[in-house]
């Protein structure tokens, strides 16, 4: 009979961040082949630029306070909304994986198991950066000005750009509980939809019925908005921060171990 | 140094109501192709699954190469390769990007899994599809990427999920002459096969399976004198039916099964009974409307050994 023997398994130093970044950049790949992926992502929020921008500015513009520009209300929240509408593909993304089988693969090797959602997130961020990236340039074309400097600008950025990291960790653990890419999409509206539009991206708070105006005001999107448009606009700026990275923290706290533990216990494609 | 490369032993795996998997118990020696035969829903993917560290067992255990698939899953992935119906590869990625993808998440370094990638490419005659998004493969240059995927790190024991399911006669030949070949060298090899004829041609042991349980473990050659190599089917008048069995019987033997007005015998040496039975038959006087002469299949196994047919043909959930 052949002598069996187990190999000694090496140990490899930064194995989990190497694999997140091998299966984020698998996921990126996907989006230069399939380029309408990346496409039809943009076209969403461009309309809801131009659609806000000239067909709702006027009511938009009665809302808000002698001096201010709709336009500079509205870009702000059009971010925000990119970020989280973005997150929707992280569930997407990952349904199709898990459908396809390739998750079942993934599991049968020997790689870290944070990997898989963690290179997901982190490929979603980089799709974020451009297509935030895109929405600023519109904005800029349609009348959006900044008014306090580039720094304070680019730091509004990213706090948008984490505000869609952290909503992908809800997304995937979204996808991972119902599975499949269909039901996925549709799981992810009704908890995208009040977050968007009970919020202040589009419309002040203030025009909301007094029930709603609680949960407008202290809800992720909101306090989002309303932490870049201090930092790009002028206002109070430090409270709104902390309470958004405070969001942030809750977010990642809370789902990111609850989609790991999906993906441990997935029971089948 | 142990006796066996997979011990699995009293393993059992439910859904919700349903038993998956029921007890299962069997061994696979070293460097041999253990087979697990059966219809769909007997458990062949369950056991598969469990056996890669992708599910947890509800009882029992199963050991690769003495790790225990749930205690040791880590050091247990190292060791294993998987391929087959749920295994996929990336349809985005191309077929090089695929295989050293898998080469990268199984720890591997650039300079053994890139000369590796190629290596198999060419084994698979995929050079020339290898830059090539696999979304514009054909079914079976995805099944053999499939394959080569699970072959990167040269794993010593190999899981293969129903690998020859919608290939191609000529992929499905080339894919038994690989499995001989990693064989050859040294693999473990567990294969699941709703074929009796694939089991029969590549595997040393097999065991079927039904409803989750094992209801026979053996050797191919035991298996197939058990059933013998040709089965025999003579339709005659339906009213004849029952008076040609009883002729049959007196001539050629017990080996008879009647279904209808279909007569089944079975054989190790089908020319001499095949002449037998129509002589037999000729001189009771009998018209023999059809005949059929083919190898045993699952069916067959599963008419001998449980006398029903599988699972899924009697309308259980496949």
């Amino acid at each position: 009979m052949t002598a069996v023997a187990a190999r000694p398994v090496p140990p490899r130093r930064f194995a989990a961040g190497r694999d997140a970044l091998s299966i984020a950049g698998r996921n990126l790949i996907a989006l230069r082949r399939v380029p309408r992926l990346l496409v039809f992502s943009t076209v969403q929020p461009l309309v809801f630029v131009l659609l806000f921008r000239y067909v709702f500015a006027g009511v938009g513009q009665m809302a808000l306070p002698a001096g201010q520009h709709y336009v500079d209300y509205l870009m702000p929240g059009v971010f925000v909304q990119v970020a989280v509408f973005g997150a929707m593909n992280t569930a997407v993304g990952l349904a199709t994986d898990c459908q396809t089988g390739l998750l079942e693969r993934f599991r049968s090797l020997p790689m870290a198991r944070s990997a898989v959602l963690a290179g997901r997130t982190l490929a979603d961020l980089a799709r974020n950066v451009f297509v935030v990236a895109l929405m600023a340039g519109i904005g800029f074309l349609v009348g959006f000005r900044t008014h306090l400097g580039a720094v304070a600008f680019l730091a509004g950025m990213g706090l948008v750009l984490l505000f869609g990291f952290a909503m992908s960790w809800i997304f995937a653990a979204v996808a991972l509980a119902v599975g499949d890419p269909e039901t996925a999409q549709a799981a992810s509206f009704p908890v995208m939809a009040p977050l968007v539009f009970a919020s202040s991206a589009f419309i002040p708070v203030g025009t909301m019925p007094g029930w709603l105006q609680g949960f407008a005001r202290h809800q992720p999107v909101s306090v989002t908005a309303s932490a870049v448009r201090a930092l790009i606009l002028g206002g109070p700026t430090a409270t709104y921060v902390w309470q958004a990275l405070a969001w942030f923290a809750v977010i990642v706290a809370v789902f990111a171990p609850l989609g790991a533990w999906r993906y441990r216990h997935l029971q089948g494609p | 140094m142990r006796d066996a490369a997979i011990e699995v032993d009293g393993l059992t795996k439910r859904f919700g109501a349903l038993l998956a998997v029921d007890r299962v118990s069997f061994e696979v020696a070293p460097g041999t192709v253990f087979g697990l035969l059966g219809p769909n829903g007997a458990g062949k993917t369950t056991c598969i699954r469990i056996l890669t560290t992708i599910l947890r067992p509800d009882g029992g255990t199963a050991r690769i190469l003495g790790l225990d698939v749930v205690g040791d899953a880590r050091a247990v992935r190292h060791h294993i390769g998987l391929a087959g119906q749920y295994a996929a590869v990336d349809p985005n990625l191309t077929g090089r990007e695929n295989l050293e993808l898998m080469g990268r998440l199984a720890q591997l370094r650039p300079r053994d899994y890139r000369p590796r990638a190629e290596e198999l490419l060419a084994g698979f005659e995929l050079t020339g599809a290898a830059g090539r998004p696999v979304r514009q493969y054909s079914g079976g240059m995805r099944r053999r990427l499939d394959v080569a995927a699970a072959l990167v790190a040269r794993p010593p024991v190999l899981f293969l999920d129903e690998p020859t399911t919608g290939l191609d006669p000529r992929s499905r030949n080339e894919l038994w002459a690989l499995i001989r070949r990693l064989v050859a060298e040294g693999t473990t090899v567990l294969l699941t096969t709703q074929y009796l004829e694939e089991a029969d041609r590549l595997t040393d042991r097999i065991a079927v399976i039904d409803h989750g349980r094992v209801i026979v473990d053996d050797t191919a050659a035991a298996l197939k004198a058990r059933l013998g190599t040709t089965v025999i089917e003579l339709t005659v008048d339906e009213a004849e039916a029952q008076r040609c069995e009883a002729v049959l019987a007196a001539t050629v033997g017990p080996c008879v099964e009647r279904e209808g007005a279909t007569l089944r015998l079975r054989s190790g040496d089908g020319p001499q009974l095949l002449i037998a039975a129509l002589h037999a038959l000729d001189g009771a006087g009998v018209a023999v409307s059809g005949l059929a002469v083919r190898e045993p299949s699952l069916d067959d196994v599963f008419l001998h050994l449980t006398g029903g047919a599988p699972a899924v043909m009697a309308g259980a959930a496949g």
